[in-house]
């Protein structure tokens, strides 16, 4: 008995929000690697990008609120999300047209778009804070819970009570559902293969007749889609503050760079070891280890391996580690 | 004298601007304005040394600027003494355990090839360390956070004279960056850019929660100063005396004496608080021309003239002879330590220490922009980058408020959408600078004052 109630408690505070959060980042890694695998470099206006697409869904979402639609007991961002899509692809294809397309003609060098993306990333920012403000956002509707702590409690019999939120599964769900499809599309399709041709060897690609262009473009349709899905399901589940978003963009690169930049499951996956890392280094195992150990052992101090404000620097420390021994990240990235 | 043309017009204009503060809105305003000019352009020197000599993007400068405010806690605060006798001698010893750590490790990996083993060994001595150092600085740290919480509870410093800490603060950044350099120098220039956005996301988290060390989120405030106070001012006799005589004309206007007190009593505040300013602007200023001394001299010494080499072509350069991975380490190092300088400065400035107020977008996107737009490579140009970005993001919310209100003066005020603008206006600021920088880098690549490069004529 004391075995199963250790195992619900790390499933409730760690596995669980684990995997929700790891999802979040995943999209995001994979949009952020995209971006280097195809334009070659690292784009700094992502995570507002990310940001926008939220504000987007969020003024969708808070207009079907006002007609009276709803989508059952599912959020109704759900429904708004498509429409966010597509704002966010218009947005960031103009983007393109009209910063990005100067620079990768004058073939200018990686840093001077970065440089490029931070000029950007100040204007999302300040477009998002004055359309929706700097405060928190609530835009979340439909039954909140899957399974309630104390639901769970009388269930089972435990003593610890498993907690699952709705957000968290779509979360889950569609993050799978969503990566399955591009890896589906990148192994499969022409386009896809073209893309991973372009991303592995421009001159070659040009060569064979792929058109850099149509390349380019598809390229921004789907991290817009990324950025976009992956920011209103973090929007869902916590709740929508410009800010947080900025701050998202550095777990996000550290995936992107743990799974090996330019390589969209390596990106994946470090997307989950980035947060299974972080809640696992700064969860408090003191309650899970009274279940497991005999009374004698009990541990008395919280059992943490760093406090939970060292959250974001657990994040980048693995960052750091894996640039020293594997610079080309844990999956050998830079090709798609 | 004619080369410096661009130089000395461009400088004239920003002078003439931050006037015009001083008459339009207040000098107290104007001067404020000028002195965060200051910080920010030496904070804007020491990029343009990595970026613009050597081409080595560093996105730590927030890092490196919460290292030299965290020396300015260090040197200038008086010692806790309680504190220190609660837990000093712990925390001095797990100090020291952590450099025998850091010892251990070299020692190990130097002597012992690399293998698998290896790496447990160096895993297996870093838990014991921290288990170790865990156990006593643990207890030790809680005692010392006990101490008088609400003024004190961390172990204070050294209670100098606060401008040292603007040489403590450049070592410290000095040695960080010395540190990050032979971590993450090696790596492509994308990897460094977010290495040290990354790394020093760590530094700021660790200032802002380690609570003995400078009492984290909960702020230091009411730090010494090396200008005089405003209070002991309006006391003293000399400076009333000084006030009264530059302001004899009007306050010989007014014949009540009561009336004529209370005149002099508000302009002796008024120009107390802009006497302290000039006393500040006097020290910033004088570390700035000094700066721009220094820098000049090196950027065209032959060593300058090496590193533009390794810049420009570093295959070359290697070629040639010259170490580029120690160069990059220099440059890295006396970049940062610059920026760690502005840093103790702008604590030393605003009196108080808030960690939270470290965000990478101010102190590191923005220095940035001031680099970029000034110019690359121009130690003129980064300086006057540094004056007009910074009066742009003052001045921009007085000036997009203004423009609203002139594009929207046919609009009713209860109208929502002007409500909504006009409550926003801060953030215009945001949206000046990208667009800035996106036009500068467009159809001016170089910045406004382009790097000049003498050629030597034989």
């Amino acid at each position: 008995m004391d075995f199963l109630n250790a195992i619900v408690l790390i499933a409730n505070f760690v596995i669980v929000p684990a995997l929700t959060y790891g999802s979040q980042l995943a999209l995001g890694a994979i949009g952020v690697t995209l971006i280097y695998g195809i334009l070659r470099f690292a784009n700094f206006a992502y995570g507002d990008l990310m940001a926008f697409g939220t504000m987007i869904s969020i003024l969708i979402t808070w207009k079907f609120q006002s007609m009276g639609i709803t989508f059952g007991f599912l959020p109704t961002a759900l429904l708004a999300l498509p429409f966010a899509v597509v704002v966010t692809i218009i947005v960031s294809l103009i983007f393109d047209k009209y910063i990005f397309e100067y620079y990768r003609i004058k073939k200018s060098p990686g840093v001077t778009l970065i440089v490029v993306s931070l000029g950007l990333m100040f204007v999302l920012n300040g477009i998002v804070r004055i359309v929706i403000g700097t405060g928190d956002k609530q835009f979340f509707d439909g039954h909140k819970f899957l399974i309630k702590a104390n639901e769970f409690k009388e269930l089972t019999g435990l003593n610890e009570g498993l907690a699952i939120k709705s957000t968290q599964l779509i979360t889950l769900i569609t993050t799978v559902i969503i990566a399955l499809m591009l890896f589906w599309f990148l192994e499969k399709t022409k386009t896809g293969k073209s893309m991973r041709a372009y991303s592995n060897n421009e001159d070659l690609a040009l060569l064979s007749g792929i058109d850099p262009s149509r390349v380019v473009m598809i390229t921004w349709v789907i991290a817009s889609i990324l950025a976009t899905v992956a920011g209103t399901l973090y929007g869902l589940d916590k709740s929508f503050k410009p800010f947080t978003y900025f701050n998202n963009l550095l777990p996000i690169f550290a995936a992107a760079i743990v799974g090996g930049i330019g390589n969209p499951i390596g990106a994946f996956f470090g997307g989950f070891l980035v947060a299974f890392s972080e809640i696992m280094i700064t969860y408090a195992y003191k309650k899970v280890l009274i279940y497991l150990l005999p009374e004698s052992l009990e541990p008395t101090s919280l059992m943490q391996l760093l406090s939970t404000d060292y959250k974001f620097a657990v994040s980048f420390s693995i960052l750091v580690i894996v640039l020293l021994f594997r610079p080309n990240g844990i999956f050998k990235g830079k090709v798609l | 004298m004619r080369e410096n043309e661009n130089v000395i017009l461009s400088f004239a204009i920003m002078a003439v601007l931050i006037v015009f503060v001083g008459v339009f809105q207040s000098w107290g305003v104007a001067l404020s304005i000028l002195n965060l000019c200051l910080i920010s352009a030496v904070m804007s020197i020491g990029v343009n040394i990595q970026w613009g000599y050597a081409g080595l993007i560093n996105f730590g400068v927030m890092g490196f600027t919460a290292l030299g405010g965290l020396a300015a806690v260090l040197v200038s605060v008086n010692p806790v003494r309680e504190a220190w006798s609660v837990g000093g001698i712990e925390i001095l010893v797990s100090i020291g355990l952590v450099l025998l750590l850091v010892l251990a490790i070299k020692v190990i990996s130097k002597k012992i090839a690399q293998s698998k083993k290896r790496n447990i060994l160096i895993g297996i001595i870093i838990v014991l360390f921290i288990i170790l150092i865990r156990t006593i600085s643990g207890p030790a740290i809680e005692a010392i956070e006990s101490v008088n919480p609400a003024t004190q509870g961390f172990l204070g410093g050294l209670g100098l004279p606060i401008i040292f800490s603007w040489i403590v603060g450049g070592l410290f950044a000095a040695l960080v960056a010395f540190v990050i350099g032979k971590v993450a120098l090696g790596l492509r220039s994308d990897y460094l850019a977010i290495a040290t956005l990354l790394i020093s996301g760590i530094i700021v988290s660790i200032v802002k929660h380690e609570d003995w060390l400078s009492r984290g989120v909960k702020n230091v405030i009411g730090m010494k100063r090396p200008a005089p106070y405003e209070i002991d001012l309006q006391q003293s006799e000399w400076f009333i005396n000084l006030v009264t005589f530059l302001n004899s004309s009007k306050l010989n206007l007014i014949n009540d004496v009561i009336k004529k007190e209370k005149f002099l009593n508000q302009l002796v505040i008024d120009a107390s608080t802009i006497f302290v300013k000039l006393c500040f602007a006097g020290l910033f200023s004088t570390v700035v021309i000094i700066l721009l001394i220094l820098t000049q001299k090196a950027l065209y010494s032959p060593w300058g003239r090496m590193m533009r080499a390794i810049r420009d072509n570093e295959e070359a350069a290697k070629a040639m002879g010259k170490n580029v991975v120690k160069q990059h380490l220099n440059i890295f190092i006396i970049g940062s330590s610059i920026i760690g300088m502005a840093g103790a400065m702008l604590v030393t400035y605003d009196g108080l220490f808030t960690p939270v107020s470290y965000q990478p977008l101010r102190y590191t996107f923005l220095i940035w922009i001031m680099v970029i737009i000034g110019g690359t490579g121009n130690n003129y140009g980064s300086v006057l980058g540094a004056f007009i970005v910074w009066f742009l993001w003052i001045e921009a919310a007085p000036i997009s408020l203004f423009l609203i209100n002139i594009l929207t003066s046919n609009i009713d005020h209860s109208n929502e959408f002007k409500k909504h603008l006009i409550n926003s206006v801060p953030y215009f600021r945001f949206i000046i600078m990208g667009i800035g920088l996106l036009f500068i880098m467009r159809y001016r690549p170089k910045g406004l004052l382009p790097e000049k490069i003498k050629i030597q004529k034989i």
